[in-house]
């Protein structure tokens, strides 16, 4: 199937000099949730941003469904919604104006049954005829995302959704994207919480410092990258690893109860045959066994430090 | 053209007019109105007579064009600014419309809300002085003529201005002073010479005698120079504005 979104050759360039991505070539995928990963400054907001719209690229082309985002914004553009990372609202404005002024802006007739749905499902319908300074933070967010919604895109670009949100808000968030995406609503999300990625993304980017340093399958990012750790539990604690074992590079730990051996998954072999050989001949017995798989953060942390 | 996004922000902003309804109508016509008292009745009292129209009716196109003007600027360049004060703009940017889509929605607005204005002085004043209008038709077209351009203006204010205080550098240090000295409130006839030339260079003159015609057939200059420079002005800014969306100035990075 035809990528949603293509991104190619695109670099930016500030005006002062940063240059805030290099060269990132990217295809979203019909339907899927994207997850883009980077620390602070790394040009998440500036790809979404080139994407929306509101920055210019200093060279790259970029199709939307087909669309030209320079030569065909229109039609690019009406397919997307964007809930900004900073919580920027017309203070003075109600909420059901608002979101209906969006949904103008996108070219569309009123829809009030529609404004009302959307409003329902962000729990924002009682509060419709509120200003939106009288509104916490959190509700704001929800009317930014109201707003993105009330032209029914087919792409949703969420910056940085659940920065400065409650445990409450983050879950009802991560519902409505699962909802959206069985709609058939592309997601991308950028993100610099590791479980929010590992929640909800079908593919995650990893971009640091303007380059998209890996583009992945979530599961198989996380099987590929994924070290493992094989916790034997010892019947009786050992007071030092046995010689015989050095090559295996074991740790001890619960105060010698635990033999920890780590493995990498991209390895073809994983040396747990030989290890377990290796323990049988020394003699050592084990009452259970477990393996950790580490999470994406981890993956994450071992990434942007590697590159580094 | 995005119909819908036009009138979505036409009414965004007529909307804000009508909430700030008593900064934006009342202000005006209170201090119109002291513009009255104090030189229609004032003054007034003793100059009785410019180019045989009574003092308190000839300076109603004056006040009505002063007012015009400054509140085609000041609301067409709030309109744009707060925006990108605000970061809101995010949205505008973002949307599926073209610069001129935005242009007619905000530039729309503001000449609306101006030429509101001036009617609501126009209304006031009849009241206050013996009024007539000879030639209606004209009136209402300098009327719009005047209020878009300016609000144009207004509008390339609104994108240039980095801080509050630039946006209220230019109606207060250029339009201002400009209006006041454009015979709003005397024919620049009766002034020497050098000034009489001088006033010649000064855009404002040919609006307020071009409307001043429309309500008194009598104007400073003639109405064909007093049109051409109009249209001069509107494309100057049309110009601007075109140049400023091309280049994304002040609106993208």
């Amino acid at each position: 199937m035809q990528p949603i979104i293509t991104i190619s050759g695109l670099s930016k360039t500030y005006a002062s000099g940063l240059a805030a991505l290099k060269d990132v070539n990217l295809e979203i995928r019909r339907g899927e949730i994207f997850a883009l990963l980077g620390p602070n400054g790394a040009g998440k907001s500036t790809l979404i941003n080139i994407v929306c719209g509101i920055v210019t690229p200093s060279t790259g082309t970029i199709t939307v469904d087909g669309h030209d985002i320079a030569t065909d914004y229109r039609a690019a553009r009406s397919l997307i919604g964007l809930v900004p990372q900073e919580l920027t609202t017309d203070a003075f404005e109600k909420v059901f104006n608002t979101v209906s002024f969006s949904r103008g802006l996108f070219g569309l007739g009123k829809n009030p049954a529609h404004i009302e749905q959307v409003l329902k499902d962000l729990s924002l319908w009682e509060k419709r005829d509120s200003r939106i300074m009288q509104l916490s933070g959190g509700m704001k967010r929800r009317v930014l995302i109201a707003k993105a919604l009330s032209h029914e895109p087919k792409i949703l670009f969420l910056d940085e959704p659940t920065a400065g949100v409650d445990v409450e808000l983050r879950q009802d968030m991560w519902r409505m994207v699962r909802r959206l995406r069985d709609s058939g609503v592309t997601v991308i999300l950028t993100t610099h919480y590791i479980e929010e990625a590992e929640e909800m993304a079908d593919r995650v980017g990893v971009i640091r410092k303007g380059e998209l340093v890996l583009v992945e399958e979530k599961a198989e990012l996380m099987r590929k990258l994924g070290k493992k750790q094989l916790t034997l539990h010892l019947p009786e604690p050992l007071a030092a690893i046995p010689e015989d074992l050095a090559d295996h590079h074991l740790e001890l730990a619960k105060n010698g109860c635990e033999l920890i051996y780590t493995y990498d998954t991209r390895g073809g072999r994983t040396g747990i045959t030989g290890l377990l050989t290796d323990l049988a001949a020394a003699g050592i017995r084990f009452q259970d066994i477990d393996t950790s798989q580490s999470s994406l953060e981890d993956i994450f942390v071992d990434l942007v430090r590697d590159a580094a | 053209m995005n119909l819908p996004a036009i009138q979505a922000i036409y009414k965004f902003e007529m909307n804000r007019f009508w909430r700030t309804a008593l900064q934006s109508i009342v202000a005006p016509v209170v201090s119109t109105s002291l513009y009255f008292v104090v030189f229609g009745a004032a003054v007034g009292k003793q100059s009785q007579m410019i180019d045989g129209v009574p003092y308190g009716a000839f300076i109603v196109p004056g006040l009505m064009m002063l007012s015009l003007l400054t509140q085609s600027i000041a609301n067409a360049s709030f309109g744009i600014y707060f925006p990108r004060f605000s970061g809101t703009i995010y949205e505008l940017l973002s949307a599926p419309v073209s610069p001129f889509d935005i242009v007619l929605g905000y530039v729309g607005a503001a000449a609306t809300k101006s030429i509101l204005i001036a009617l609501i002085i126009l209304g006031t004043a009849a009241f206050l002085v013996p009024l007539r209008i000879d030639h209606p038709i004209a009136m209402l077209f300098f009327l719009i003529l005047t209020a878009v351009t300016f609000s144009l203006f207004g509008f390339v204010i609104g994108l240039w201005a980095d801080g509050f205080e630039k946006l209220q550098l230019v109606p207060l240090l250029i339009v201002t002073p400009l209006t006041f000295l454009g015979g709003s409130f005397y024919s620049i006839d009766v002034l020497p010479t050098f000034w009489w030339v001088l006033s010649h260079a000064n855009p404002v003159v040919y609006l307020i005698s071009a409307f001043r015609w429309a309500f008194f057939s009598k104007g400073d200059v003639g109405v064909a120079i007093s049109m051409g420079m109009s249209a001069l002005f509107l494309a100057l800014c049309l110009a601007a504005v075109t140049w400023m969306f091309k280049t994304g100035y002040r609106l993208k990075s």
